[in-house]
């Protein structure tokens, strides 16, 4: 299939696609990398009217370091953060994921603050920006905002932001030298969405102890002090202490009844407990 | 010169505009003026359609059954007794019966524009139950899909046994239910056609990415009711076939009635979503079988009772009995099964009418068997491949007709067994489960074997012949060979084996001879590409072609060596007589440009033949194989990884070691889909449910291991060199293999798994199963 009608505007600045998006009254998109949005225009699932295309906004491409946080921008690409041609906050973990998302050529265009926006429940960025505790800094005609990662996804597609909002930049604190991480991800063959999604992050300088678990078909669960699901505090042979009751406990609160889902999601958690505990 | 005659690992004359991106696919043809086809398609699966609306401004651009007179509908029946027949009209008349079928076609000068007109169509129907399970289908009182087809079943094909005088004392009983999913073919091209008229021909040309382009052109001459003089196919370069365009179907006939009435070419390419909708579906069977056997594991008797789900249309021209027909007749594979009885049913249903995917119904047949061999072997505690060798046909019994009249050429299945035992190193294997994985995965080993008939050239029910092939040689003035053939190569080589075998014959380079191929109006009539029989029929048909060709060449030769046409031989593109010899190039010199060198009663047919074959039997030349897997299974997540794979193969003679490789590769990587990834879903409404390669799973280079290969080769007694057959063999193995090695993996768990593919949620859902009956 191809496209319905539609009429494409390539701003230079951030406040134009900011007035362009709000000019339009929900009937325009904002395109990036164009890999989640190209399909559904194809497949006639979206028929905007108007494309505002962000790739030629200068300010969404930067990266700035601070010094507790590095601030990168929008439309970085996700083979920008594999590759490692931007500061990196998290010890590798961005990259790693990065790596492990779809297909290079999918990689080499597709941008983290487009999959944020776009909030598929199977995508990678919307467990693992919250999951570092990031913000993302957000940009519309009335002015801008931070919002918390972990409070931007509601459900399967749905975020709060607004119709003509655009996120800027995604904030993430720099983890300290000690800190550790693990993020496992299941698919049945490389470059699927993916089945489960678990995640933990451990800063003991910053007093962090997070832990993840995505691709349940709604927002991700983020848990905010993962000593209740470990029974204390991180250390050594994390996995061995997951409490898979306690797992089970945050699926039912979310209603994720499927069988296959619960069995695959404490066994990402452990997986990627094991390898922020491995020695 | 290099020899790349027959058995050379020759490079594919055609690879080099494939790499570089110069192929040329519907998608890359433009002609002048040529627009573009959408279509409405039926948003549900079974429903009478009782108005079609086009808005008053789009009626010129817009066309519906009722604008379609005088086009018969399409109708493929199988000469099998009993066969119902139904019809296919190319557009909805009145009863819509699958998701995606067509129902008006829009044109307009870019495919996007045709799509905005088709979405201002609307439908007005009344919705009908759906049939969407062949085993519900066939109950009384299940909605009908065709008024014509009794009880939803278009043929039974059954084969009686006394099975009961067998099960009153056999020691050894395995009873097991099995099925397969419906799959979606899926060459990385999808069908596309062009159609325009030739005024100065006066002539319907249609381009079209199609496996045998002179069965398109019959089929078109019969329901556009126009003499086939009227009409050329062409078939430019087809990126994948795998019996997917093996038919003829509803959008290119519109498109030639349009073409016929408009003056300006106009092309559809199908889309990915059309294809996984509407149109590419094959595969979905169902066993129930029960096998009777002794302590060895000697089967005794046989009893299967299956269906496969065929959808909502006969298609044409293979008809909706192949699959079932093929089910009865293959399921006993390569052994020696004194009693059997199956019954086969050929379900319609309100999903798309099932294609015949490489392999046909052999893949599912060999699945069946092997699992019940496999289950055979658990029941009495043996290694499978034990009861396999058990059970084979043996090379002493060749040639060999089996419990189904099938004729085993030649061959040595046991010898296959244990090639493939040895390189799998089967003791290696259990050694190591019976040492456990450090990272808690459970290792399994599988097998499966299959006799493949390839290259048939009998009905279905066996009394007609029905192919033909011929090949086109002519020797050109300066020397070099052309070669031209009705079949089709997609994607199998045919450019460099046809050559390899004018080679042989002549002793010329390929570099030398040009292949030529899809197009009725260059080539003689062919059945085309299909069956594994294009080195069979249209290798065979090359031989005799040269053969002739080289007859000719050598008078010629003789009299310019002023010798006997009895004392000269052709070699290395020479003509040898007892005092001399002249090359190919001064024959054929001295034949068209200075012909008064030659004697005058020199033969005027010239250096042009047209010849044909047929190999000396009809039923078939039997391919075998064996087929093992060892795999990983990760009893926690369901994951499944392949880690060795070894074929062994029977091919007969090869004509291109590297081409058969080649074809087995990718067969390979198919039926590990079939086995692993690919199922086509649907709802109770006979919705699809997957309209996108993110949804319908295929293997990508990451899942296909690295597949090891071994040949054996029994040449064939009744082909050209001994060839047999060996484009679909590689993808009818993998599903049986893995399948049985996942389960010799989860065998501590107590878990069987019956139906593919074995996803990771399968499995996860069968442990879960079994956990809750513990």
């Amino acid at each position: 299939m191809k496209p319905s009608r539609f009429d494409f505007v390539r701003p230079a600045s951030l406040n134009e696609a900011a007035r362009l998006l709000g000019e339009a009254g929900g009937v325009a998109k904002a395109i990036a990398g164009s890999q989640s949005l190209g399909p559904m225009l194809n497949l006639r699932i979206a028929q905007p009217e108007l494309l505002v295309d962000l790739t030629s906004i200068s300010e969404l491409t930067a990266v700035t370091e601070h010094r507790d946080h590095v601030e990168i921008g929008a439309c970085v690409t996700h083979a920008d953060i594999e590759d490692g041609r931007i500061p990196d906050p998290s010890l590798g973990l961005l990259s790693f994921v990065a790596g492990g998302i779809a297909y290079r050529a999918v990689r080499n265009r597709g941008t983290l603050g487009g999959s944020l926006a776009h909030a598929d429940p199977a995508a990678d960025w919307i467990s693992a920006i919250p999951l570092l505790g990031a913000e993302l800094l957000t940009q519309s005609s009335r002015g801008a905002r931070v919002i918390a990662a972990e409070r931007s996804m509601v459900s399967s597609f749905v975020t709060t932001l607004e119709a003509d909002e655009l996120i800027r930049a995604i904030r993430i604190p720099k983890m300290s030298p000690r800190s550790r991480w693990g993020f496992c991800k299941f698919n049945q063959k490389v470059g699927e969405f993916a089945h489960a999604v678990g995640g933990i992050l451990y800063d003991p300088d910053n007093r962090r102890f997070r832990a993840v678990l995505g691709a349940i078909e709604t927002a991700p669960i983020i848990v905010a002090d993962a000593t209740t699901l470990f029974a204390g505090p991180f250390g050594p042979d994390l996995d061995k202490r997951l409490d898979v009751n306690a797992v089970l406990a945050l699926l039912d609160a979310k209603a994720v009844t499927d069988e296959y889902t619960r069995q695959l999601a404490p066994v990402a958690l452990k997986r990627a407990a094991k390898q922020a505990s491995a020695s | 010169m290099a020899r790349n005659g027959v058995g050379a690992r020759a490079r594919r004359k055609e690879d080099s505009r494939f790499l570089y991106g110069e192929g040329q696919y519907i998608g890359d043809l433009r002609f002048p003026r040529m627009r573009e086809v959408a279509f409405v398609r039926s948003p549900v699966a079974h429903a009478r359609l009782n108005a079609v609306l086009v808005p008053e401004r789009l009626r010129s651009a817009v066309f519906t059954a009722r604008d379609l007179a005088g086009v018969l509908p399409l109708k493929a029946v199988s000469p099998l007794p009993g066969f119902q027949i139904s019809e296919q009209p190319p557009l909805v008349v009145d009863k819509i019966r699958q998701v995606g079928e067509l129902i008006a076609m829009c044109v307009a000068d870019t495919r996007a524009e045709a799509e905005d007109i088709a979405a201002q169509v609307a439908l007005q129907f009344d919705e009908l139950p759906a049939v969407t399970d062949m085993i519900e289908a066939q109950k009384p009182g299940a909605p009908l899909v065709h008024d014509t087809v009794k009880g939803n079943v278009y043929v039974n094909v059954a084969y009686d046994g006394d099975v009961e005088s067998v099960a009153k004392t056999a020691p050894v009983k395995v009873t097991r239910r099995l099925r397969t999913s419906r799959q979606v073919m899926s060459p990385i091209e999808c069908r596309g056609f062009i159609a325009q008229w030739d005024k100065r021909l006066d002539q319907l040309i249609l381009h079209g990415a199609t496996q045998f382009p002179h069965v398109v052109r019959s089929g078109l001459a019969q329901v556009l009711q126009i003499p086939e003089l009227k009409i050329r196919v062409v078939s430019p370069d087809v990126g994948g076939g795998f019996g997917y365009k093996a038919v003829l179907a509803g959008e290119e006939v519109c498109l030639c009635w349009l073409a016929m009435r408009a003056d300006y070419p106009v092309r559809w390419l199908e889309d990915r979503r059309e294809m996984l909708v509407a149109n590419a579906n094959c595969r979905e069977h169902y066993y129930d079988i029960t096998a009777y056997a002794d302590r060895t594991g000697k089967i005794l008797a046989f009893d299967a009772k299956a269906a496969v789900d065929t959808g909502a249309y006969s298609s044409y021209p293979f008809t909706a009995a192949i699959e079932a027909s093929q089910v009865s007749a293959i399921l006993p594979g390569p052994y020696d099964i004194p009693v059997y009885r199956c019954t086969t049913a050929a379900v319609a249903t309100n999903k798309a009418p099932q294609l015949p995917y490489r392999g046909v119904a052999r893949p599912g047949c060999c699945y069946a068997m092997e699992l019940v061999v496999d289950a055979i072997a658990r029941e009495i505690g043996r290694e499978p491949h034990e009861v396999r060798d058990v059970n084979l046909v043996r090379p002493e019994q060749m040639p060999y007709d089996n419990v189904t009249d099938k004729h085993f050429d030649s061959g040595d299945y046991p010898q296959l067994l244990r090639m493939a035992v040895e390189a799998i190193d089967v003791d290696a294997v259990r050694a190591r489960q019976r040492r456990g994985e450090g990272d808690g995965r459970l290792i399994g080993l599988g097998m499966s074997m299959f006799s493949e008939q390839t290259g048939h050239g009998m009905t279905a029910d066996g009394k007609r012949r029905v192919l033909y092939e011929q090949t086109f040689a002519r020797l050109t003035p300066d020397g070099r060979l052309e070669i031209r053939a009705g079949i089709q190569s997609i994607g199998q080589g045919l450019e460099t084996t046809l050559a390899q075998i004018g080679s042989e014959i002549l002793g010329l380079d390929i570099e030398d001879i040009q292949v030529k191929l899809g197009d009725t109006e260059l080539s003689p009539y062919s059945s085309g590409a299909w069956g594994s029989r294009g080195m069979i029929w249209a290798g065979g048909a090359t031989s005799q072609a040269c053969k002739e060709l080289a007859d000719r060449v050598a008078r010629i030769g003789a009299a310019l060596l002023q010798t006997e046409k009895a004392s000269v031989s052709l070699r290395d593109s020479c003509v040898f007589g007892p005092n001399g010899s002249v090359s190919l190039r001064a024959i054929a010199q001295a034949y068209y440009l200075s012909p008064n060198e030659l004697p005058s009663d020199i033969d005027p047919r010239g250096l042009e033949v047209t010849n044909g074959f047929s190999p000396l039997r009809l039923t078939g030349i039997h391919t075998g194989a064996a087929h093992a897997a060892v795999v990983a299974v990760d009893p926690e997540v369901g994951a499944v990884e392949i880690l060795d794979y070894v074929v062994a193969e029977d091919a007969g003679t090869l004509v291109n070691p590297m081409i058969v490789d080649g074809q087995i590769f990718g067969g390979t990587a198919q039926g590990i889909g079939s086995a692993l990834f690919e199922q086509m879903t649907f709802d109770k409404q006979g919705q699809p449910l997957a309209s996108t390669l993110a949804d319908y799973l295929l293997p990508g280079t990451a899942e296909v291991p690295n597949i090891r290969v071994l040949h054996m080769e029994t040449p064939s007694p009744y082909t050209e060199f001994g060839i047999k057959g060996v484009g679909e063999g590689g993808a009818i193995g993998p599903a049986a293999a893995i399948a049985n090695a996942v389960n010799d993996a989860l065998r501590p768990l107590q878990v069987e798994i019956t139906e593919i593919p074995i996803t990771p949620r399968r499995i996860v859902q069968a442990l879960a199963a079994q956990r809750r009956t513990d």
